[in-house]
């Protein structure tokens, strides 16, 4: 059975509603619960056996497979890619009963998305293009804007954008959802992934209503974080947006989807997001086209642990392909 | 065994078992289990098969405890209580230590064991029982090591009859077993007929670390056993279960002088206003109800929610519902396990049928139940009347009732429109609110923006007819200690009442102007509803008449107490201003007052009204002083203890020290904001009644000591009969000590036969009356933003 990268547009894609601040006003998030929630969701379930190997898979399906360092060439995007198309070593694939998998897409800086775009070719694996000044989200709104047609103009499907987070913590809800939404009519066709870079929001609460203005705006995708922060993906701030864009679908209808990304190295971690959509949000958010994991070495280690479950012995991951 | 491809087209959990072979194995290497008595295993003479609750096979066979049985192990106990109890607190601490860390070292052990007897899921006993035993037994390590110093004079209580409930077998016994082992008890624990055998595994826990013999003994039986166990010659019972079997064990133990601690059922509001998070709420409930099969004294068990929100927190709660996984409790991912035993399935079944017969709407998660063993899916009422069934009883499975309110007055309301009093649950994101609440709500545990979270180093237990008594903290440790007694002798009987003219020697000369000593009721003067008097005689013959109270005078006196709310909220500067101002005025008529007291037969009377005096004091100066603690419990908590007052009180006086005896009682009590119906002297009241003025002129508020003269022990059996007052001192003979502890059990009021002392010493004054004047209340705090 192949187990291809589902299409990105499954889904009637999500235009947007004037700001409405009345819709998160009011929402209260306490943290010491959330938290609690979130301590206890892997405590509460567990994947053994087939069903692990299978979870783990599906997260390989999911990975945005992430490459953003100031020393990325075209080689090494190429080389990224070639992981991206080949994610898992066939022996361990003949042993999963898998003839076909890949990574959800691949994520990169603006100026590697045509090595990427060229590396990917007839793969149907979409290019992830990082855009309006990451990290920091600082330069100034037309250049951001630029680059964002930039990227798209290079052939990226999806532009993984960042937030103004002074518009949040100065609670400035009116200035962040303009500028969100002229990002996302900036990306035309290709869909919006909006990093709300958490760890510089510093509440929930700023969180939740980061994330609603998000996807008030037209955002296709809410993101946790660049990677870049001191704090990135937690799942107490992956609970509190989850449940922010459960309460979105309950309002317009619209699916969205959501990525955390950043400090999610291990398979027991891709099975932790995993049980956290699965539990709060259902099946269709363990799909590539409304979940998406932002990381690298993890799939180095989703690869050992699947090694594992084929072979019956620990792995070393010296026999992996590198990404 | 479908294979990943087909999982990856569902993503379905599949099974993830707990291993429970080496449970199996042990069991079945056992054959029937006897008591555990004097550090060896006996045989039993009967045994009875425990079931597993998630199969219905009979996974054990245990000893039917007889009276015999119950009578050996009490000895083996009290035969180990000189040697246990003088040990230093640091031989204590280490065996406690020692139990604490093999416990550890055979979690699994243990948690699995606890499924299969108890059928909780395996999530529960391996990440919140087993651990929070571990727990108790370390933090009691370390107050056996302190307890010399923490608690000066005080020491153990004896032999302790320990009886615990199926709903969490290893957790209840170490809330039990711990804390008196500290303290220096020995004990018998009978564990619950239908979930013995964590017990039996920790008695060989005991073995294995040498715990010197007979100093934890464990008989295991039915409820006959407990019996037997209530009945034996033990110092101290502590019970946990329903409030139904509580009542008899303080009707039966009434009168013997056995200590008792009384953890009972509940029915706890958990109040949700329209500013709370809504989806914290929502896990909030399913820790409170659907937490352990909803088989929790404290939980949730009615959710209470502002008007404005209802409808969305219904929707959240049924499409929560619906993600729960029921089913087999050693699955890693079951997040609700089997019913203990099909007659408590049965209890549920028809208790739910008559609430929907009764008008109230179920939604029930759709779940598919497996085919064999006691599985209940859980849910929620709507609809629900305040006097439906289901608002009312304690269901003990897992279902909740959902109501609105408008206001937080209504809610209030609500919360404490209930006869038990065990725990609350309060969200909301305005901590002046919390607090407010829980203020107000009457529960011997609060939870804000939580549930359900336990510690060793904070007490539990309950107000009202959830019992009294704490267990854990420092509040919990008392209940194990005992002070000296102080030395008196017994009471003589008060003499009988004559209510007939006494006829007097004619006076010479124009008399004095007659006074009228009446009943003080609500702060003002009310003669006695019967319309008779009755002769106070003195030394010179009669002193005058007083009047002769009766029950409907007792009942109009909780009236005026009830009403006189206030004082409970008024600061601790407050009361010991009016504490002081009494004694001023107590002072000022000094002269009048040993008169009176001399009449009345006091040959010290000068010094009585002296001590008086310094009592006023003494207790005015604690007014603001005897206060809480905040107990250090779990990262990110602040869990307030606070002693608060019972409400209304009865206190029936010594029928000595006229003056002294009522005022040495009464001080503490009002001193923590308590309201008093007090009975003064039977014989001699005049002193008393010559306070009515002192108490008017020193701003003491109406209602907050009602005083009714007469008949004491009448007059005490009304109050200890009352239902609506919270707690009863009384300072008389045996019989009526007993008399007052049996009749208390219609509410479970709190009682305290104060024994018979020397009202002018030392023993008449101290923190053991503030103490026996308060019940701590744990308020958890989480905080972090």
């Amino acid at each position: 059975m192949s187990a291809a990268p589902h299409s990105l547009t499954n889904h009637p894609r999500n235009p947007g509603v004037p700001l409405q601040t009345d819709w998160f006003d009011a929402v209260a998030v306490n943290t010491s619960a959330a938290e609690r929630r979130a301590a206890t969701l892997t405590t509460r379930r567990t994947v053994k056996k087939e069903w692990q190997a299978a979870w783990l898979v599906n997260a390989v399906r999911c990975i945005d497979l992430t490459t953003l360092s100031g020393d990325d060439t075209d080689d090494r995007v190429a080389r990224l890619c070639a992981k991206a198309r080949h994610p898992i070593a066939d022996h361990i694939m003949a042993g999963l009963g898998i003839d076909h998998l890949t990574t959800g897409a691949i994520c990169v800086y603006p100026t590697m998305v045509p090595a990427a775009v060229k590396a990917l070719a007839g793969s149907g694996i979409p290019v992830a293009s990082v855009a309006t000044g990451f990290p920091a989200g600082l330069m100034p709104l037309p250049l951001r804007l630029a680059e964002i047609r930039y990227s798209v103009d290079q052939g990226a499907d999806e532009i993984d954008i960042v937030i103004t987070r002074a518009h949040v913590l100065a609670g400035n809800w009116q200035a962040l959802y303009d500028e969100m939404a002229q990002m996302r009519e900036a990306c035309g066709a290709a869909h919006m992934k909006a990093i709300l870079a958490t760890g510089e929001l510093r509440t929930l609460r700023n969180v939740y209503h980061a994330s609603m203005v998000a996807m008030q705006a037209g955002a296709d995708f809410i993101k946790t974080s660049t990677g870049k922060e001191g704090v990135n993906a937690t799942l107490p701030v992956s609970l509190v947006m989850v449940r922010a864009l459960r309460d979105y679908g309950e309002r317009t209808g619209f699916r969205i989807g959501f990525k955390p990304a950043g400090g999610m190295k291990t398979a027991k971690d891709a099975l932790a997001w995993q049980i956290l959509m699965k539990e709060e949000l259902g099946m269709p958010w363990l799909q590539p086209d409304l979940f998406r994991i932002g990381a690298s070495s993890m799939l180095g280690d989703i690869e050992r642990q699947l090694e594992h479950y084929v072979t019956g012995r620990y792995a070393a991951s010296s026999r992996h392909a590198l990404a | 065994m479908p294979t990943v491809s087909q999982i990856l087209t569902t993503m379905d959990y599949g099974p993830a078992p707990e291993a429970s072979g080496d449970v199996v194995k042990w069991l079945k290497g056992h054959g029937p289990f006897g008591h555990y008595i004097n550090g060896a295993f006996a045989k039993a003479a009967t045994a009875f098969p425990v079931e597993n609750p998630a199969t219905g096979e009979v996974i054990a066979e245990v000893g039917q405890g007889s009276a015999a049985d119950v009578a050996a192990a009490v000895a083996a106990a009290r035969a180990a209580l000189p040697g246990w109890s003088a040990l230093p607190g640091h031989a204590r601490a280490k065996w406690l230590y020692a139990i604490a860390r093999t416990i550890q070292k055979r979690e699994r052990f243990l948690a699995v064991l606890e499924v299969l007897d108890n059928g909780k899921p395996i999530r529960e006993t391996r990440d919140i029982d087993v651990p929070l035993v571990a727990r108790h037994f370390y933090h009691h390590a370390g107050w056996a090591e302190m307890l010399a110093e923490e608690f000066p004079g005080a020491g153990p209580v004896g032999v302790c009859g320990q009886i615990i409930p199926w709903n969490f077998p290893l957790l209840m016994l170490a809330w039990k077993i711990a804390p008196a082992l500290a303290a220096g008890n020995t004990v018998v624990l009978k564990p619950a007929e239908y979930t013995p055998l964590t017990a039996l595994a920790f008695a060989e826990i005991c073995a294995e670390v040498g715990l010197p013999k007979g100093v934890v003994n464990i008989v295991t039986g039915d409820g006959d056993t407990g019996a037997a166990l209530v009945a034996a010659p033990v110092d101290k019972i502590a019970f946990t279960g329903s409030t139904e079997v509580g009542r008899i064990i303080r009707a039966a133990t009434a009168g013997t002088g056995k200590k008792l601690t009384l953890e009972l059922g509940g029915k706890s509001p958990f109040v949700v206003f329209a500013d709370a998070d809504l989806d914290g709420a929502v896990e909030g409930v399913v820790d409170a109800i659907w937490f352990n099969q909803g088989q929790v004294c404290c939980a949730g068990s009615r959710i209470l929610v502002e008007e404005s929100v209802a409808t969305v927190l219904t929707a959240k709660l049924q499409a929560r519902l619906a993600t729960l996984r029921v089913g087999d409790p050693l699955d890693k991912s079951t997040d609700v396990g089997a019913i203990v035993h099909p007659v408590q399935l049965a209890r549920i079944n028809d208790l739910v049928a008559q609430g929907q017969a009764e008008g109230a709407v179920l939604h029930q998660a759709e779940c598919a139940l497996p085919a064999k063993g006691s599985f209940f899916a859980p849910g929620f009422f709507t609809n629900v009347a305040p006097a439906n069934v289901v608002a009312e009883v304690e269901i003990f499975g897992p279902v909740a009732t959902l109501t609105t309110f408008r206001t937080l007055d209504e809610a209030v309301e609500l919360a404490n429109n209930t006869r038990y009093g065990l725990a609350a649950s309060i969200w909301s994101e305005n901590v002046n609110l919390c607090l407010d609440v829980a203020s107000k709500v009457k529960a011997g545990v609060v939870w804000i923006n939580s549930t359900n979270i336990f510690d060793a180093g904070a007490g539990f237990g309950g107000y009202r007819e959830s019992g009294f008594g704490r267990e854990g903290g420092r509040e919990g440790m008392w209940e194990y200690l005992k002070l000296p007694e102080p030395k008196g002798r017994a009471e003589a009987a008060p003499k009988p009442l004559n209510t007939a003219p006494v006829v007097q020697a004619p006076r010479k000369g124009e008399p004095a102007i007659d006074r009228t000593a009446k009943l003080h009721i609500g702060g003002a003067q009310k003669r006695p509803d019967s319309g008779y008097s009755y002769a106070v005689m003195g030394r010179g013959g009669l002193s005058g008449l007083a009047g002769l109270g009766n029950r409907k005078d007792i009942r109009n006196a909780v009236e005026a107490a009830h009403k006189a709310g206030g004082w409970g909220k008024a600061t601790g500067h407050n009361r010991a201003q009016v504490l002081y101002y009494i004694g001023e005025n107590l002072s000022a008529r000094a002269v009048e007052f040993t008169a009176r007291l001399r009449e009345a037969g006091v040959s010290a009377a000068s010094a009585e009204v002296e001590t008086a005096i310094r009592r006023c004091f003494f207790y005015a100066a604690q007014a603001d002083k005897f206060d809480g603690a905040v107990h250090a419990t779990k990262s990110a908590h602040v869990t307030l203890a606070m002693p608060e007052p019972y409400g209304v009180m009865g206190i029936a006086c010594p029928n000595g020290a006229p003056l002294l005896g009522f005022l040495s009682l009464v001080l503490p009590a009002i001193a923590m904001g308590n309201r008093v119906v007090a009975v003064p002297s039977q014989n001699q009241p005049l002193a008393v009644t010559d306070l009515y003025q002192v108490f008017d002129t020193s701003d003491l508020p109406g209602g907050v000591v009602n005083i009714v003269t007469g008949v004491r022990d009448e007059l005490t059996r009304t109050l200890a009969d009352h239902d609506d007052v919270a707690a009863v001192w009384y300072a008389g003979g045996a019989d009526g000590a007993a008399m007052v502890e049996k009749a208390s059990a219609g509410n479970m009021k709190v009682t305290w036969a104060v024994a018979p002392r020397d009202w002018s010493g030392a023993d008449g004054q101290g923190r053991e009356f503030l103490r026996r004047a308060t019940q701590v209340k744990n308020i958890w705090v989480p905080y972090g933003e």
